[in-house]
C-alpha cells in the first residue's frame, strides 16, 4: 500500500466515523440524560457520562405516569394500521402488478398525487367529518385516517415485490384449473412474505411517528398516542428532563426494532413513494 | 351432427364473453378497497376543505358556517404573518434540501466503497431515519437547551454564540434549530436513494476510465454524475415538495415562534386549525399553498419538456 492510498483510507474511515458520531450523538444524549439522577442533572450538565447511573426515571415513567397507556394506544394504532394497510395494499398492488386495464394509469396517477399534496390541509375537514361519527378521540378514527394515508405508498411497495415474482407461476396454476385469486392467495402471497413483512414494518414506523393528526383528533389522555402524550407531558412538566427523556427512549424502542427488521428493504421502500421520507 | 355443432357455435361465444367480463372486472375488485378508502378519507375532505375556504367555519362559534365569498382571501392578502411564513418556507425548504442532499451525497459516496464493517456502519448512519419525527424534534430541542444540552456551551466555546443561550428563542437564529434537526433526520433518505443509484453504475466503466488515465475527479464528473443525474433530479424535486409541507419538527421545537420567525406555511395552517380552531381561514391558506405547489409541479413538467426537446 502506498503512502497516498494509506492517507486516503484513513481519511475515508474517519469520515465514516464522523457520520456515525453525528447520527448517534443525539440518541446517546437522550439515553445519558434519562440515566442521570436528578441531583447530578444540573451539576454535571455537559459531562459525557454521569458519575452515577440510575434507572429512577424509567421506573417512575413506567409505574407512575400515563405513558404505559400511551404506549399501548400507539401499539394498537400502529399495529392495526399496519395490518389493514398491508391487506389492502397487497390486493391493489397485485392488481397494478399483474393486470393491464384501462383505469390503471388513473389509479397510479391518483396514488402519486396523494403522495404529493400537503396532508396538513386535511386536518380541519377530517376533524369535521369524523366528529359527528364519534371517531374523534378514538383509536379507530386514527386507524382509518392513517390507513388511508399509507395505502398509496404501500401499494407501490407491494407492487414492486409482486413484480419480482415470475408470472409463469400463476399461469401454471391456472392451467391446472385454479382461478387467479386462488393462485394469488396460495402461490403468490406465500412467496411475497418477506415483502409483506417489510410493508408492515414501513407502515408501522410511519403510523408510530405520526403527530399532527393525532394532536388534532385526540384530546383526552385515554386515547392519546405516544407523541400526543409526550408533547402534553413536555408542556406540563417541562423541568422533569430525566422523565421526559426516559419516555423518549421508550418511544424509540419499537421504531428501532422495526428499523432493523426492514433495513434490507430500505431502498425499495424509499423509492416506492416515500411516505415518511 | 351438423345441427349440434351449429348450436355449439351459437352457445360458445357466450361463455368467453362472461369470462371476459369477469376478467375485466377483476383488477377493479382488487383495487376497490384501497380506492374507496383513499376517496373517502382524502378526496372528500379535500373537496370539503376547498369549500371551507369560502365559508366562515369556526369550531368555537356555533353560529358560523355561512358563505362569506372571498373574505378569507382578502384577509390573507393583508396578513403579514402569512407573507413571513411564505418567506420562511423558502428558507426552510432551500436550506434543508440543500444540506440534506449535500451531506447525503457525500455519505453515499463514502459507503459505495467496500470496506470491513460496512453493513454495521450503514445501519448506524441510517438509524436517524427510523427515529419518529416528534422525538427528533424534542431530542434536538433538548440538545439546544442550555440547561440540559451541550450544544449552546460548545457553540459558545467555539465563539459562534456570544453567550450559551438557547438559539430556539433567538429570533435571528431560531430557524437553524429545526433545519439542523431536519438535516440530521433527512440525510439517510438521500444517502439511501443515491447509494442505490451509485451501485447500479457498471464497475468496468471506472476501470476503463482509469486505464485511459482519468483521475478520480474526472471519473466522478464524467461517469458518476451523469449516471446519478436522473435520481438526483427526481429525489430533489420530490423532496422539495415534501419538506416544504413538513411541519412536525417546527411544531414540536418552536411552534412557529419566537414571534413567527420559524412559522412556515404548513405549520401556520396547522396553528390556525389546531390552536385557533378557525377551519375556514386554515382552509383558505391551504388552498393558496395547493395552488403554489401546483404551479411548482407545472414548472417542473415544463422544464422536463424543454430538456427533452433540446436533446
Amino acid at each position: 500500500m502506498t503512502a497516498k492510498s494509506m492517507v486516503l483510507t484513513v481519511a475515508h474511515r474517519l469520515a465514516i466515523l464522523a457520520y456515525i458520531v453525528f447520527a448517534l450523538f443525539p440518541l446517546f444524549w437522550l439515553l445519558k440524560v434519562s440515566l442521570t439522577p436528578n441531583d447530578l442533572l444540573y451539576s454535571e450538565g455537559v459531562r459525557m457520562w454521569p458519575s452515577r447511573v440510575s434507572f429512577d426515571h424509567f421506573r417512575f415513567v413506567v409505574a407512575h405516569s400515563d405513558f404505559p397507556i400511551f404506549f399501548r394506544n400507539s401499539l394498537i394504532v400502529a399495529g392495526s394500521t399496519a395490518i389493514v394497510v398491508t391487506i389492502l395494499a397487497s390486493l391493489s398492488g397485485y392488481a397494478l402488478s399483474r393486470f393491464a386495464f384501462r383505469a390503471k394509469y388513473w389509479i397510479v396517477a391518483l396514488m402519486l398525487l396523494t403522495q404529493m399534496f400537503p396532508l396538513v390541509m386535511l386536518v380541519a375537514p377530517i376533524f369535521k367529518m369524523l366528529s359527528p361519527l364519534g371517531l374523534t378521540n378514538s383509536l379507530t378514527g386514527l386507524v382509518i385516517v392513517y390507513s388511508a394515508f399509507n395505502v398509496p405508498f404501500a401499494t407501490f411497495l407491494m407492487q414492486s415485490f409482486f413484480d419480482g415474482i415470475p408470472k409463469d407461476l400463476e399461469e401454471a396454476a391456472k392451467i391446472d384449473g385454479a382461478t387467479q385469486f386462488t393462485a394469488f392467495r396460495q402461490i403468490i402471497l406465500p412467496l411475497t412474505l418477506p415483502g409483506i413483512a417489510a410493508t408492515i414494518g414501513f407502515v408501522f414506523t410511519a403510523a408510530w411517528s405520526e403527530l399532527l393528526f393525532a394532536l388534532m383528533l385526540i384530546s383526552g389522555n385515554d386515547a392519546a398516542t405516544f407523541p400526543v402524550g409526550l408533547l402534553s407531558f413536555v408542556s406540563k412538566f417541562s423541568v422533569d428532563f430525566g422523565q421526559m427523556m426516559a419516555a423518549g427512549v421508550l418511544a424509540l424502542i419499537p421504531a428501532c426494532v422495526f428499523f432493523f427488521l426492514i433495513q434490507r428493504y430500505l431502498v425499495q421502500g424509499l423509492t416506492a413513494g416515500a411516505v415518511k421520507g | 351432427m351438423t345441427h349440434t355443432s351449429s348450436t355449439d357455435m351459437r352457445v360458445q361465444p357466450k361463455r368467453p364473453l362472461l369470462q371476459r367480463l369477469a376478467g375485466a372486472c377483476e383488477p377493479y375488485l382488487y383495487s376497490a378497497p384501497s380506492l374507496v378508502l383513499i376517496a373517502t378519507v382524502m378526496l372528500v375532505p379535500l373537496a370539503l376543505g376547498l369549500s371551507y375556504a369560502f365559508r366562515d367555519v369556526q369550531i368555537l362559534n356555533p353560529f358560523s358556517g355561512g358563505f362569506i365569498g372571498l373574505d378569507h382571501f382578502r384577509a390573507l392578502s393583508q396578513d403579514q404573518a402569512f407573507y413571513r411564513a411564505l418567506r420562511n418556507t423558502l428558507w426552510w425548504t432551500g436550506a434543508s434540501v440543500f444540506l440534506q442532499f449535500f451531506f447525503g451525497l457525500i455519505l453515499a459516496l463514502l459507503l459505495d466503497k467496500p470496506f470491513r464493517g460496512r453493513g454495521i456502519a450503514q445501519a448506524l448512519v441510517f438509524l436517524p431515519w427510523a427515529v419518529p419525527t416528534f422525538l427528533t424534534g424534542l431530542n434536538w430541542a433538548w440538545l439546544f437547551n442550555p440547561v440540559i444540552g451541550p450544544l449552546p456551551h460548545w457553540l459558545f466555546a467555539l465563539g459562534l454564540l456570544d453567550e450559551p443561550g438557547n438559539i430556539l428563542s433567538d429570533p435571528q437564529l431560531a430557524m437553524w434549530g429545526p433545519i439542523v434537526a431536519n438535516v440530521w433526520w433527512g440525510i439517510p433518505f438521500f444517502a439511501i436513494t443515491l447509494l442505490a443509484a451509485l451501485q447500479a453504475i457498471p464497475r468496468d466503466l471506472y476501470e476503463a476510465a482509469a486505464i485511459d488515465g482519468a483521475g478520480p475527479f474526472q471519473r466522478f464528473r464524467s461517469i458518476t454524475l451523469p449516471f446519478l443525474a436522473p435520481t438526483i433530479a427526481i429525489t430533489v424535486l420530490l423532496r422539495t415538495v415534501w419538506i416544504s409541507n413538513f411541519a412536525d419538527l417546527i411544531i414540536v421545537m418552536t411552534n412557529g415562534g419566537p414571534a413567527d420567525r420559524t412559522q412556515i406555511v404548513a405549520s401556520y395552517i396547522f396553528t390556525q386549525a389546531f390552536k385557533r380552531l378557525d377551519f375556514g381561514y386554515a382552509s383558505a391558506i391551504s388552498m393558496v399553498l395547493l395552488v403554489l405547489l401546483l404551479v411548482y409541479s407545472m414548472l417542473i413538467v415544463l422544464l422536463r419538456q424543454t430538456m427533452l426537446n433540446r436533446d
